[in-house]
């Protein structure tokens, strides 16, 4: 087999083991985060400090009866967790989680592959994650469950915009599409100084995105019990926990790469391994910024979710494409 | 159609009908159905919502699904033994409930309560009202999915359960008081406990109020959201906070002061527009206001006897039953027979944490209630629902049963 | 010789899907079957080195696009197709057309031999983001000016229609 090929197999296997361990612990860090944002102890049975928890999750998982509603659309309904998790799996292809190294006297980039048209295949990637979600809630014949999948697709197509506006901005800025060029670009400083309200508007609309709180009206278990969940159990139920906490972990990635300088940080020329180090503390900081959101706001209503992207978000990110357009053109 | 004993009724589609719009039966509209198990009906209460894409055209309240019975049970207790049924009505606030049920009893024979007792009353009953608040304004912001605020509450409510163990050795089915006074005296170091709790709670409920009020996600979701006129309020018997966020001056501690509410100096916090957020924020500052009367109270507590010396409802001390014969007599009858009220009906209310808590008794002079009635505030309030409701968005649903702070303990008696 | 294998499986899926789009009676399924349609379409572009058009393919007609088909399937509940009593005599009708498609198609496939020929290979860096912008802004501005409008056209007369037949418009 091909050299290219071997590399590109084993660097997806580490991924993959990476972030779906990573998932396991993020659920942990999560509820062990909430309880100490309300003053509560969080899981501490399962292990010291709870920390065979997850595998404890796992396991009852594991066991639960495998439940599929019988007016459901019993193809669509086992295929929805898929597409939902495969596509969130695909976003970490493009994202370099470290500079150029050498390993083993192997030369080669802590990225899985590094496409000239990343940022595209990143919007693109992000546009279809969406289907799970929404044919999870049509397949399972529930009324809430279907209430869920619509607000995901209509959420969806009104985030999509501003996200994809607030890219524009900053390929516009570093003048590439390669995601490893954004990142080198901003060695003379993080694009969230150079673009702010971009910086604002994909952290918002990511936030829509990923539907965590205060945008998880998706599944809103005050409202719709659970949204396109309900009917989900044992481990379609636990594929679909899995890319939540996935998708988390990718708009931590994300927002890193494009405006947190990603893996650049002091003396990363010197030990390239550091920028792993970076990488994962900036992911961290987001993670657990994500997770003091959830724990602190309220959730926003339908129809207030739909005018802020559409009345402010929309041309907020408009006006500052504009003006990122005409600094750019200006300096050129 | 006459119903036999022991035989079911059934509906049949036809009779039900006239529930949903004529676009429901057309299926253009989505009819969807709430609970009784469901994360924000606060208990097993069903609602029967249409649905147009999101806007609520209809909700209909189906009730009967945590039906206990009390108002029936009571008829075969002894007045006395009546008391610890009334915990069980509305559970969050049991105190209001004894006091309600005992001060019927005390009208219907005409007895006098100890100045102390009607303090210590007062303390407990204000101390229920805070505490029931919080479990409110927790499930409340919880329903809106601010959940930090609901383990907060519970950890201020704690402190009100523990002072509630101390007095009655019971944290939630207190039982506490009786017809005359009192079961006991408070046990020592009561007085600090409320102190403590007096001197704490005031910076707790204004963070509570900072941290949503200055919320815009809070303020978006409540403002303006499930308003009732005054009018409509009133029209449909609601009491309470619920009236009162629509600006009506109506509270039964004001309107006809009982166990010496008229002793103290208290507001009756109002709001302007009815929606959530009034509901809300008339809340917030009854939780104040219940401070300040436990404050008074506390200060001016008399010393003295906790309960009426009558011995024709106080069962005598248990000293004396060791060289009375009499005494002896008079306990076992008491505790067998119990006491009886003079034929008659009476009608007692008290402001609990929901509204006006009525009792209605019913004596034919025997040492068993004929009738026993509880008025219950939920109940009443519910049905404000779908005016409160409708044209809402489901999200706005979940608000508004929150902010009308139901029990369904209290709802199907 | 493996782009050829590859090129024939996903012509296979392709036409596969595009027919099972047409066939399937339940709208949310057919919705499903052109997007796996459209994805097999942007495979080809990476086929033919055109990275660009194919991730743009997938972000707008398989993202965005159907997404929006699904949100209105879904919200109307037209996801069955009721009978077939309106459409019936369009059956016919569609086989007809279908089949002087195909005719005409093999026609000139047959009688311009030079059809089949190879058109020789595209440009280098083919369909390369920068070339497509650059041609867009000077070549093509006017059609691209003029479809812009057309679109905004279209946006205002949806938002006209749907005012005026809903309940605050009156």
């Amino acid at each position: 087999m091909a050299p290219f090929l071997v590399e590109a197999a084993i660097k997806s296997l580490i991924l993959v083991l990476l972030l779906l361990t990573g998932f396991a612990y993020l659920t942990l860090a999560e509820r062990k985060l909430i309880a100490d944002f309300q003053a509560r102890i969080g899981p501490n049975r399962a292990g010291p400090y709870g920390l065979l928890q997850p595998l404890a999750d796992a396991v009852k998982l594991f066991f639960k009866e495998d439940f599929i509603p019988e007016y459901a659309d019993r193809v669509l309904f086992v295929l929805a967790p898929l597409i939902t998790l495969i596509p969130t799996l695909l976003i970490f292809a493009v994202i370099p989680f470290g500079p150029e190294l050498t390993l083993f006297g192997y030369r080669t980039r802590l990225q899985l592959t590094d496409v000239h048209v990343g940022v595209l295949y990143i919007v693109a990637v992000t546009s279809i994650s969406v289907y799970g979600i929404t044919l999870a809630g049509w397949a399972s014949n529930n009324k809430y469950a279907l209430l869920g999948g619509i607000r995901a697709s209509a959420q969806m197509i009104s985030y999509e915009l501003a996200m994809g506006l607030a890219i524009v901005s900053v390929v516009l800025t570093t003048g590439t599409l390669q995601v490893s060029g954004i990142v080198e670009a901003q060695r003379n400083g993080w694009l969230i100084f150079l673009q702010p309200v971009a910086a604002v508007i994909f952290f918002i609309t990511g936030l829509a995105e990923i539907k965590r709180a205060p945008f998880d009206l998706v599944e809103a278990e005050q409202e719709l019990t659970a949204g396109y969940l309900t009917e989900y159990s044992s481990m379609k139920f636990a594929l679909f926990f899995m890319s939540e906490y996935v998708k988390m972990i990718g708009f931590g990635a994300l927002m890193t790469t494009f405006f947190l300088g990603g893996y650049l940080g002091p003396f990363v020329d010197l030990y390239p391994g550091l920028g792993v180090v970076y990488f994962t503390l900036k992911v961290g900081f987001l993670i657990f910024v994500l997770i003091w959101l959830r724990a602190t706001l309220p959730r926003i209503r339908y129809d207030q979710l739909m005018s802020l992207g559409w009345k402010v978000l929309l041309p907020l990110s408009l006006a500052n494409v504009m003006g990122t357009a005409v600094v750019v053109a200006l300096t050129a | 159609m006459a119903i036999r004993e022991g035989e079911v009724q059934e509906f049949t589609l036809e009779q039900l009908k006239h529930l949903v719009s004529e676009r429901a039966l057309r299926g253009e509209t989505v009819l969807l159905n709430v609970g009784p198990q469901h994360p924000s009906t606060h208990g097993v209460l069903r609602l029967l919502v249409e649905l147009d894409g999101e806007t609520i055209v209809s909700v209909v309240p189906d009730i009967g699904y945590l039906h206990t019975g009390i108002e029936k049970h009571c008829e075969s207790k002894t007045y006395t033994k009546i008391i610890p049924l009334t915990d069980r009505i509305d559970y969050l606030s049991p105190m209001s409930n004894n006091l309600a049920y005992v001060m019927a009893v005390e009208k219907l024979m005409g007895v006098e309560v100890p100045l102390r007792a009607q303090y210590i009353r007062v303390i407990l009953t204000e101390l229920q009202r805070i505490a029931s608040h919080l479990v409110w304004l927790g499930t409340h912001a919880l329903d809106i999915a601010a959940m930090s605020v609901f383990l907060y509450c519970f950890r201020e409510r704690e402190l009100i359960l523990d002072i509630f163990e101390m007095v009655s050795g019971q944290r939630m089915m207190v039982s506490y008081f009786r017809v005359g006074g009192l079961w006991r005296d408070v046990p020592e170091g009561f007085e600090e406990a409320v102190r403590a709790f007096l001197k704490l709670m005031p910076a707790r409920i204004n963070e509570y109020e900072r941290l949503l009020k200055r919320n815009p996600l809070w303020l978006q979701r409540t403002k303006g959201v499930g308003v009732i006129s005054p009018e409509d309020a009133i029209a449909w018997g609601v009491t309470g906070p619920s009236l009162r966020g629509s600006g009506v001056n109506y509270d039964v501690r004001k309107a006809q002061p009982y166990s010496s509410y008229d002793h103290f100096e208290f507001d009756v916090p109002l709001g302007e527009n009815g929606d959530v957020y009034d509901r809300f924020m008339v809340r917030i500052e009854e939780m104040r206001q219940s401070l300040r009367i436990i404050d008074q109270a506390l200060r001016r507590l008399p010393r003295g006897p906790y309960i009426t010396p009558d011995r024709k409802v106080t069962p005598p001390p248990k000293e004396e039953l060791a060289w009375s014969m009499e005494a002896l007599i008079h306990h076992f009858k008491f505790w067998t027979e119990g006491f009886s009220p003079p034929p008659g009906e009476v009608y007692h209310a008290v402001e609990s944490p929901r509204g006006e808590f009525g009792v209605y008794i019913n004596s034919d002079g025997s040492p068993r209630p004929r009738r026993v009635h509880f008025r219950a505030p939920s109940f009443v309030n519910l049905q404000a629902l779908p005016i409160m409701a409708k044209g809402g968005l489901v999200a706005d649903l979940v608000a508004i049963i929150g902010s009308i702070d139901i029990v369904l303990g209290e709802i199907d008696r | 010789m493996g782009e050829l294998i590859a090129f024939y499986l996903l012509a296979g899926i392709a036409v596969a899907t595009a027919l099972a789009m047409v066939i399937t009676r339940n709208a949310v399924h057919s919705a499903l079957f052109l997007v796996l349609n459209l994805v097999v379409v942007a495979v080809f572009y990476l086929l033919l080195g055109a990275p660009f058009v194919a991730m743009v393919q997938i972000a707008v007609y398989a993202g965005a696009v159907m997404v929006l088909f699904l949100f209105v399937i879904m919200m109307l509940g037209a996801e069955r197709v009721g009978g077939t009593t309106g459409l019936r005599w369009q059956v016919p009708l569609a086989g007809a057309l279908g089949a002087a498609l195909i005719g005409g198609t093999l026609f000139a496939f047959l009688r311009a031999p030079a059809g089949l020929a190879p058109v020789g290979s595209p440009p280098v860096p083919f369909g390369d983001p920068a070339a497509i912008g650059e041609r867009l802004l000077t070549t093509y501005v006017l059609p691209f000016e003029i479809t812009s409008v057309l679109l905004l056209i279209a946006m205002i007369g949806a938002v006209v229609l749907a005012r005026d037949s809903g309940p605050e418009g009156k």
